[in-house]
């Protein structure tokens, strides 16, 4: 396949380079950019970066495979990052991990045949107090998930219903 | 403000207002006259060098972990010779058991903005950039806003509050990669690279970003910037602890009833904290262990807990560290050895490879404590854990084989009975 950047995403990409004084700087934005258009930035991607950046392509591919948001191979549509490191891992990360493995029927790092989920354990996303989360390919966080809520998020996305921003209540910010 | 009297502290970060988040309930409660103040005052403030002194003065130790005195830091800038300066922000906050940042982003992204604009006036500094972590998208589109929002006031740009101050501030973020909270390593990301830290010397004041000098400093040490200058230096060091004085936000994760974020002042007991605070223990649970400030922080046993304050010299005493005050709580029924091995897989999978020690060492950290959880591992392995954290330490580029280090060491000496008794006897000698 052919990869092309539209017109609004070379337009952006100008924006992109103007915040830098060289040209290099816009590597990680660039590679979002190709990446939210083609929805991974599998070698030919990387190579369309390098291209329009005018840098060479084992830069681009150096920096595509050293940041873990990069989808470096197609992925499903809804990925799923459960979180499982310390505050997760003591809250039932695992728990929520496993049951989506069962209910998806793939283990982590697949996709399932349809294409829809691929599910993922990953390190700490900074959501510590709203243990155990996930996040939705790089974008919504889940908080608070029980085996109930993550039910109901699956049901949701089968009918690609997207869920809310969830907002955290703020803590108490007077303790009396 | 002691601390014992915090329960009548009033949040200056997170304060009780509500939509503060729009720049125009900011400036309505007062947002942006600290930084009018600095760049308009000559009176009270004769030049940029007098906002470094009154910083330096409040003793701001660096909210990031290291706890430096960022008007400290700030001095340390070559004087101006014309040429791009630059300030990073460094809201890349991935440390395990820290999450306080992103309640800034949230909830009062001007203060941080402002905090920066001032920081930035005092070291005459021409473009801002603050880096985000690639998975707080979120927050990521709440600071574009906010700083167009800035924009559009004429806060940031050219000539801000009609004085001959200009300055640009971008938002940019990363893709996944804890390292790129070392500062050095953001630097890296910054100019578009991969994350490697960088050999100091040269430090980033004297070769930064693109080869120019340069300042990191954590989000929220920079949101604390504004009300010193309001306030006065005096005022935030009256606060909390005196040795690490100031609010701070606390962010408490585990198994509390009321896990969150709270800004409050240094110093307050850890247990207030879990029992008052954060509303005491989940299902009436007994309290076993906490580790007091992002997961390089050596966990404290709850009897080593007693008159101890968050407070860099009283967790010292105890036997480790404020970091990024992000405390994580763990109840009587926490398999100390499953927690160990999540934290050396997390170190294993963030070593950026650089340098021997931390490559190797972290892998190894993760392999021997596997094999422990397992239930194949024997006595002689955890010293030969304690013997590789040895080896570790102070050997490399940057702090993350530190960082790894340090928990294994700790957890292990600290909770040796549950660690043998996981561990396979052995008649043989250990050889
Ligand atoms: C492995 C590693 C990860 C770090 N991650 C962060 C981070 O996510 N956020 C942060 O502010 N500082 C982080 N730091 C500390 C920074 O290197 C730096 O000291 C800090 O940003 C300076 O700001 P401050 O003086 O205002 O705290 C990290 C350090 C190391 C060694
Ligand atoms: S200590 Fe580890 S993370 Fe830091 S530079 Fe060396 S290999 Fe990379």
């Amino acid at each position: 396949m052919e990869y092309e950047f539209t017109k609004e995403d070379l337009k952006e990409i100008e924006k992109i380079k103007a915040k830098y004084p060289e040209v290099m700087p816009a590597t990680l934005p660039v590679l979002w950019v190709a990446q939210n258009r083609f929805g991974h930035v599998e070698p030919e991607v990387q190579r369309l970066v390098a291209k329009t950046l005018g840098l060479p392509e084992a830069h681009v591919h150096g920096v595509a495979t050293f940041y873990t948001q990069y989808y470096k191979e197609k992925k499903g549509k809804y990925v799923l990052d459960v979180c499982t490191c310390l505050s997760c891992q003591l809250c039932g990360g695992y728990d929520i991990l496993e049951h989506l493995e069962k209910t998806l029927g793939i283990k982590k790092g697949e996709t399932t045949q349809d294409g829809k989920f691929t599910l993922n354990e990953v390190e700490c996303l900074g959501a510590c107090g709203y243990a155990p989360m996930l996040q939705i390919t790089n974008d919504k966080y889940i908080n608070n998930l029980t085996v109930e809520k993550t039910d109901k998020l699956i049901d949701m996305l089968k009918k690609d219903e997207e869920p809310e921003y969830e907002e955290i209540e703020m803590p108490l910010r007077k303790v009396k | 403000m002691s601390s014992a009297d915090w329960k009548n502290y009033e949040p200056v970060l997170i304060p009780n207002v509500k939509d503060i988040h729009k720049i125009d309930v900011y400036i309505k409660n007062g947002g942006y006259s600290a930084l009018k103040s600095v760049l308009t005052d000559k009176k009270k403030w004769a030049d940029s060098k007098s906002v470094v002194d009154e910083v330096k003065a409040a003793n701001i130790r660096g909210r990031g972990g290291a706890g430096f005195n960022a008007g400290l830091k700030w001095s340390f800038m070559p004087p101006a010779d014309g040429g791009p300066r630059y300030l990073a922000c460094n809201g890349d906050e991935s440390e395990p058991g820290t999450f306080k940042d992103r309640k800034i982003f949230e909830y009062n992204p001007h203060v941080f903005i402002e905090g920066a604009l001032i920081a930035a006036y005092a070291m005459q500094i021409t473009a801002i950039y603050v880096y985000i972590r690639g998975e707080y998208l979120a927050y990521i589109k709440m600071m574009e806003k906010a700083i167009q929002d800035a924009y559009d006031k004429g806060m940031i740009g050219k000539n801000i509050f009609g004085s001959d101050y200009s300055v640009d501030f971008h938002v940019t973020y990363g893709a996944g990669a804890y390292i790129c909270g070392e500062e050095t390593s953001m630097l890296e990301s910054l100019e578009g690279k991969r994350g490697y830290p960088r050999v100091k010397p040269p430090f980033p004041a004297q070769k930064g970003l693109w080869g120019r000098p340069t300042t990191i400093n954590n989000i929220e040490t920079l949101a604390h910037v504004p009300s010193v200058i309001n306030r006065g230096a005096s005022w935030f060091s009256s606060i909390g602890a005196e040795n690490h004085p100031g609010p701070i936000l606390y962010g408490i994760s585990g198994h509390v009833n009321r896990p969150g974020v709270y800004e409050l002042p240094s110093g307050i007991p850890i247990l207030d904290l879990i029992n008052d605070v954060a509303g005491g223990m989940k299902n009436g649970k007994k309290l076993k262990a906490v580790i007091p400030g992002g997961s390089s922080t050596p966990v404290l046993r709850a009897d080593q807990l007693e008159g101890i304050t968050m407070d860099s010299e009283s967790l010292r005493t105890a036997g480790t560290m404020l970091g990024t005050a992000g405390m994580v709580v763990m109840d009587e029924d926490t398999d100390m050895v499953d927690m160990l091995w999540r934290i050396t897989h997390f170190y294993h999978h963030e070593s950026c490879g650089q340098c021997t020690p931390c490559r190797e060492g972290t892998g190894w950290l993760e392999k021997i404590m596997l094999k422990i959880k397992n239930g194949n591992g024997e006595v002689k392995d955890l010293d030969l854990l304690l013997d590789i954290t040895t080896q570790m330490e102070g050997r490399t580029i940057c702090a993350l084989a530190d960082a790894a280090a340090w928990p294994v060491r700790h957890t292990i000496t600290r909770f040796r009975d549950e660690f043998e008794a996981r561990c396979k006897k052995s008649a043989h000698a250990v050889v």
